[in-house]
């Protein structure tokens, strides 16, 4: 039955909650399911508890998605106590139960090990990845089963609702995000306030709301597990802007490649719907809304606002000038607002404990916390959300436990493909939206590659430059050619054939795609290269004067060579060699044969006395 | 595709323009590639020339135009991936298969993929085979994986 007022909202929580009460502080497991979770092996994990618990038990088993700490997957959490165990198989699940659940003893092996003590740490709340974060958005994922509105409704879901529908008044609602200072998370940093203004201002009876899921860029992973993991808030930060905004329709746009996202939400919808939280007359309050799902094709250019306007309009995904804002005219011709997931997900946060407390996060020009992907060469590999402000090295540092191996930190890379590498000497640089603009990168949605000195910056480069020569829609030639341009220089470099003139070539070719590009994706497609030849000339130009790979990563400016002292002769990379270029017999040291060695780094990988040298 | 199963998928998108690439990703789901007597009577049916057709499905990755293999491998070359050794499992691939990403082997039972991101950052480098997700590859690893090394964990994803 749909809920038809606000108190009707509030005797249904009421009764949840006292349902929950009645039960007592009931044992249970609650493990992570979410995609990085699922690949390590999660979904064998859930069956070997669902087999050991059977179908009477008195233990409470919650299967929930992302709780950020990807790198330990899969995760079990043990409540009442809160006993954290990572990297569960399914033959630990009934020492699990037997012993953590039934007598509380806690399973050493299992436990989180302090890199930095050597020293296990039984709850979540205590290490030391978690405990420099502020999990406003992001913390509720470990509480919550994405299928069920229940557990969004006894953390006090649809409340911010409420108040916007029956306290407050559009216009009281535009202000309160207005002063909240909050920016959109996709990328550009727009105050999300004015936006919504700008699009109930604009003149027409039909307006739009837009959810952007299309997470495109390589590395970063967070509106996808925010919108598996918590979908139902986003759909309630939806509701609110859409009658601030004065629109009964919306869409969610979401990426080919996140088929559990698409099935979560397309619940959450349904749910929303059925208890009259979506549709008709919601709670009574007159306001109408309803929401469509919209699966995207596979195309990066299909996150930039106009781009996905035209591919929900059964268009290819190409962005269009902007001289009229999307506000303005955008899906259909009608006014349009669009915000991405994360946005979306703080705006109820924002309502429900006001704007002056959220504006208390963060920094001057950026408020609130950010969510950021933290992966690449890096200890602790996850989600995480920091306040505004934080330093690169507290989050790589403190959060992420360092580099591994031992190896020297090189740069991180935030923005994706439209952002740049920030090197050691910032790693001071307190991290938003502006400060990592005038850094020659910028924020992105929140992906963070970190980089080792294993990894060539003018490969990095090279990479992004394929990426988007891939990717470009080729409306521009400014882009289609800018690019394609710059990947074959950067390629040429890569392979020895650099020359003289081609930093200042490609420095050259990338502000003109920059100038001349229609979209954002033309207009920063060229930081990647910009950034890495600001910070990592020196690399640049040992590629072309020296012809060679100071990181030794590319494969035509590096040789393979065997140590005689520390190869032990046993023959693996000589059986492993896919193109026998080794020679040598047992109680032999090895040699690789230059002109065979097509250098695809086998033998380094087959060594157990790591004799292959690479220089 | 049968033109009852075509005419079911127009008929679930009520024949609207505006869903056509819905309407391609339902084709592919069911036969894997989008076949061109598809295409063509899609085009008839809903009075779009097919040229708009086949700028939609060659302007989106997720499409293909030739049938696929029997066994689909996809190897992640997203940032984290990239910078943690994927170009070494790709040309590992490349070699071992024999062909480039996007095509199919001769005997068609292997087709290679790549794709920008599969948000798994902390298995990279990741291949996925058939939909089961492989982390922290290596060289030596993906080879054990094609020749159906039982050995190998495979996590279902």
């Amino acid at each position: 039955m749909p809920l038809k007022s606000p108190d009707e909202l509030e005797q249904l929580r009421t009764k949840i909650l006292e349902e929950r009460k009645a039960q007592g502080e009931k044992k249970g497991i609650v493990l992570c399911t979410g995609t990085g979770c699922r690949g390590a092996g999660a979904s064998e994990v859930f069956d070997a508890f669902k087999k050991a618990l059977g179908k009477k038990s008195a233990i409470e088993f919650k299967s929930t998605c992302c709780h950020g700490f990807c790198e330990r997957g899969p995760i079990t959490i043990v409540e009442p106590l809160g006993i954290f165990y990572q990297g569960v198989t399914p033959a630990d699940v009934p020492q699990i139960i037997a012993e953590t659940v039934t007598k509380g003893q806690v399973i050493e092996k299992l436990l989180y090990r302090d890199p930095a003590t050597g020293q296990t740490i039984p709850t979540e709340k205590a290490i030391p990845f978690y405990t420099k974060q502020n999990r406003l958005v992001f913390g509720n994922n470990r509480h919550l089963d994405p299928t069920r509105i229940e557990d969004y409704m006894a953390m006090g879901g649809y409340k911010a609702l409420v108040k916007a529908l029956f306290h407050m008044s559009p216009e009281e609602v535009i202000e309160e995000i207005k002063r909240s200072g909050l920016r959109g998370r996709g990328g550009g940093g727009f105050p999300a306030g004015r936006k919504w203004e700008s699009c109930r201002k604009a003149h027409g009876d039909i307006k739009y709301v837009i959810c952007n899921c299309d997470e495109g860029d390589p590395g970063a992973y967070m509106d996808r597990s925010l919108m598996e993991g918590n979908p139902h808030s986003v759909l309630e930060g939806m509701l609110i802007g859409a009658y601030a905004i004065g629109s009964s329709e919306g869409y969610v746009y979401v990426r080919n490649e996140y088929p559990l996202a698409v099935e979560n939400v397309g619940i959450a919808i349904e749910q929303a719907t059925k208890m009259g939280l979506l549709g008709k007359d919601i709670l009574g309050s007159g306001f109408d809304f309803s929401l469509v799902i919209n699966k995207g094709g596979g195309a990066f250019v299909a996150g930039e606002s106009s781009a996905l306007m035209a591919s929900i309009e059964g268009y290819v995904a190409e962005p269009r000038a902007k001289h009229i804002h999307m506000t303005e005219s955008g899906l259909w011709e009608r006014p349009t607002n669009l915000n991405n997931v994360e946005t979306w997900a703080n705006v109820p946060v924002i309502i429900e404990k006001g704007a002056d407390w959220y504006a208390s996060i963060g920094t001057q020009g950026s408020k609130g916390t950010k969510i950021f992907s933290l992966v690449g060469k890096i200890n602790n590999t996850g989600l995480i959300e920091v306040p505004m402000g934080m330093t690169l090295r507290e989050i790589v540092y403190d959060i992420g436990g360092g580099i591994p191996g031992g190896k020297r930190f090189k740069a991180v890379q935030t923005g994706g493909p439209s952002g740049g590498c920030i090197p050691e000497s910032l790693l001071d640089l307190p991290v938003d939206f502006d400060e990592l603009t005038k850094a020659g990168s910028m924020m992105g949605s929140g992906g963070m590659i970190v980089m080792d000195e294993s990894t060539c910056m003018v490969d990095v480069a090279k990479y992004f430059m394929h990426f988007l020569k891939d990717e470009s829609c080729g409306k521009c030639t400014s882009c289609r050619d800018g690019t394609l341009r710059m990947y074959e220089v950067l390629d040429a470099i890569t392979k020895g054939k650099g020359k003289e003139g081609d930093i200042e070539f490609l420095e050259e070719i990338g502000w003109m795609t920059a100038e001349a590009s229609l979209c954002a994706l033309g207009g920063s497609a060229a930081n990647p290269v910009l950034s890495t030849i600001r910070y990592f000339r020196d690399e640049y130009e040992a590629h072309i004067s020296a012809k060679r790979c100071p990181a030794g990563v590319c494969t035509e400016l590096i040789t393979f060579t065997i140590d005689p002292k520390a190869c032990i002769a046993c023959g693996k990379c000589r059986k492993g060699c896919p193109t026998e270029a080794i020679t040598g017999e047992k109680k032999v040291p090895h040699k690789i044969v230059q002109a065979k060695c097509i250098k695809c780094g086998t033998c380094r990988e087959v060594c157990p006395s790591d004799a292959v040298k690479v220089a | 595709m049968t033109g009852a199963q075509l005419e079911n998928i127009l008929k679930k998108h009520d024949y609207q323009k505006s869903s056509l690439l819905a309407i391609l990703q339902d084709v592919q789901a069911l036969d894997n590639y989008l076949p061109r007597k598809t295409l063509e009577a899609m085009s008839q049916r809903l009075q779009v020339p097919l040229t708009q057709i086949y700028y939609l499905a060659t302007f989106y990755r997720a499409f293909s135009l030739t049938p696929r293999g029997d066994h689909l491998v996809t190897v992640c070359t997203g940032t984290a991936c990239h910078v943690k050794g994927a170009a070494t499992i790709l040309n590992t691939l490349e070699r071992e298969l024999a062909v480039q990403p996007g095509e199919t082997t001769s005997d068609k039972k292997y087709t290679l993929e790549t794709v920008n991101c599969l948000g798994s950052c902390a298995l990279a480098p990741l291949v996925v085979l058939d939909g089961h997700y492989h982390g922290r590859m290596v060289g030596t690893k993906v080879l054990s994986l094609l020749k159906g090394d039982k050995k190998d964990a495979s996590k279902k994803s």
